[in-house]
């Protein structure tokens, strides 16, 4: 909580999920980036009237997509996610600062796995005062780069010449589409 | 709360060290724990994605017994610096079909003996793999009982205080992650 952005109005936004995703890339066999999403989540940003905004997230991660949908049962086990034992992750900001010319600086406190660790993430803020159906929309793009051996997702598969499958560094990408109707 | 553990030795043979040492956890087992021994290793034919709509007995049989359990100890011998093909087999047949598998978030302990100095530590690692990548919920304890011919008295019991005292930390932590995984689904249905 901190910087206002002057476009956000006082209130509380709720995720338009159609227009909203959260994704993560990771580095595979050393060369490729291989990317994942996750559809079952929900966020929200309050604009306090006082100029402070936050950011809330949660994701339940057995909604994780991959292309090759045997690996999404992998990733949901126990090597992984462990989603039996940890649905959900989550995020809340702890500041929130938008800079004069949108660009983002949010810290906040990441649960991944049951672990909690404070995150840096960037990105920018967009809004729309009213779009015309009755809403206004604010849009935020935050990036953030984990090592996911710290939140315990420690699987550490090697090729045959020694060299990780996955890398340890994952970058989690969200954008979302925040609305909040008009009074 | 009560939770069924399910023994399965690695090995076929009649008088198996791994039989014996999975006896031998078997005895650390509280009153409130059921102790299942898997009988039937070496009827599993060998897996045949094609057969996987009617495997047949043996393999519904090791699904059924899998999935009924809530921890599961193996003791697997070494062979050639891995595990044993049946076993590797009948973890292949529990793990598909992938989308239904019985073995994902089964709670997994490994344990194993060979008649060389090295205790089966690689086949144990090489188990831990298989089993995770298949989703089970892996314990990461080993324990490495090397010149199994002598480490074992009369009764079947480990006579090494220190090995005996590692099973014991592993099949405590195995019956513990039973129990929260028993609990949790009580929980789900409550």
């Amino acid at each position: 909580m901190s910087q206002t952005a002057t476009a956000v109005t006082p209130g509380t936004y709720t995720r338009d999920a159609i227009h909203s995703s959260v994704t993560f890339s990771v580095r595979h066999f050393g060369a490729g980036k291989f990317r994942g999403a996750f559809d079952d989540f929900d966020a929200s940003l309050t604009a306090s009237e006082a100029g402070s905004l936050e950011l809330t997230g949660v994701v339940k991660v057995d909604s994780v997509q991959v292309k090759e949908p045997r690996l999404a049962g992998h990733l949901a086990s126990p090597d992984f996610f462990d989603a039996e034992r940890f649905p959900e992750m989550t995020f809340k900001s702890t500041s929130f600062n938008v800079a004069d010319d949108n660009t983002l600086e949010v810290d906040g406190d990441l649960t991944l796995k049951g672990v909690t660790k404070n995150v840096h993430a960037t990105g920018e803020l967009t809004s729309v005062a009213d779009d015309g159906h009755g809403n206004a929309r604010v849009g935020v793009e935050l990036s953030t780069t984990i090592d996911r051996t710290e939140y315990g997702v420690s699987f550490d598969g090697k090729l045959p010449g020694g060299e990780a499958i996955a890398a340890n560094e994952v970058t989690l990408n969200v954008e979302l589409e925040l609305v909040k109707p008009l009074a | 709360m009560g939770v069924r553990i399910l023994g399965i030795s690695g090995s076929l043979r009649a008088d198996s060290h791994n039989s014996r040492l999975l006896a031998a956890a078997a005895r650390l087992l509280g009153a409130d724990v059921e102790y299942v021994r898997f009988e039937g290793l070496k009827a599993l034919p060998p897996f045949d994605e094609d057969d996987e709509e009617d495997p047949g007995q043996a393999v519904g049989q090791l699904r059924g017994e899998i999935a009924a359990a809530d921890g599961l100890l193996f003791a697997t011998p070494e062979y050639n610096s891995s595990i044993p093909g049946q076993l590797k087999n009948a973890v292949d047949w529990a793990s598909r079909p992938f989308e239904g598998t019985v073995i994902r978030n089964k709670n997994a302990a490994v344990i194993g003996a060979s008649t060389s100095m090295f205790g089966a530590v690689w086949a144990q690692a090489e188990l831990r793999k298989v089993l995770s990548a298949a989703g089970a919920r892996v314990i990461g304890r080993e324990l490495a009982v090397s010149y199994a011919e002598e480490q074992f008295d009369a009764d079947g019991r480990l006579v090494e205080p220190e090995l005996q005292a590692v099973l014991e930390e592993i099949v405590g932590e195995l019956v513990e992650q039973a129990r929260m995984s028993a609990a949790s689904r009580a929980g789900d249905r409550s």
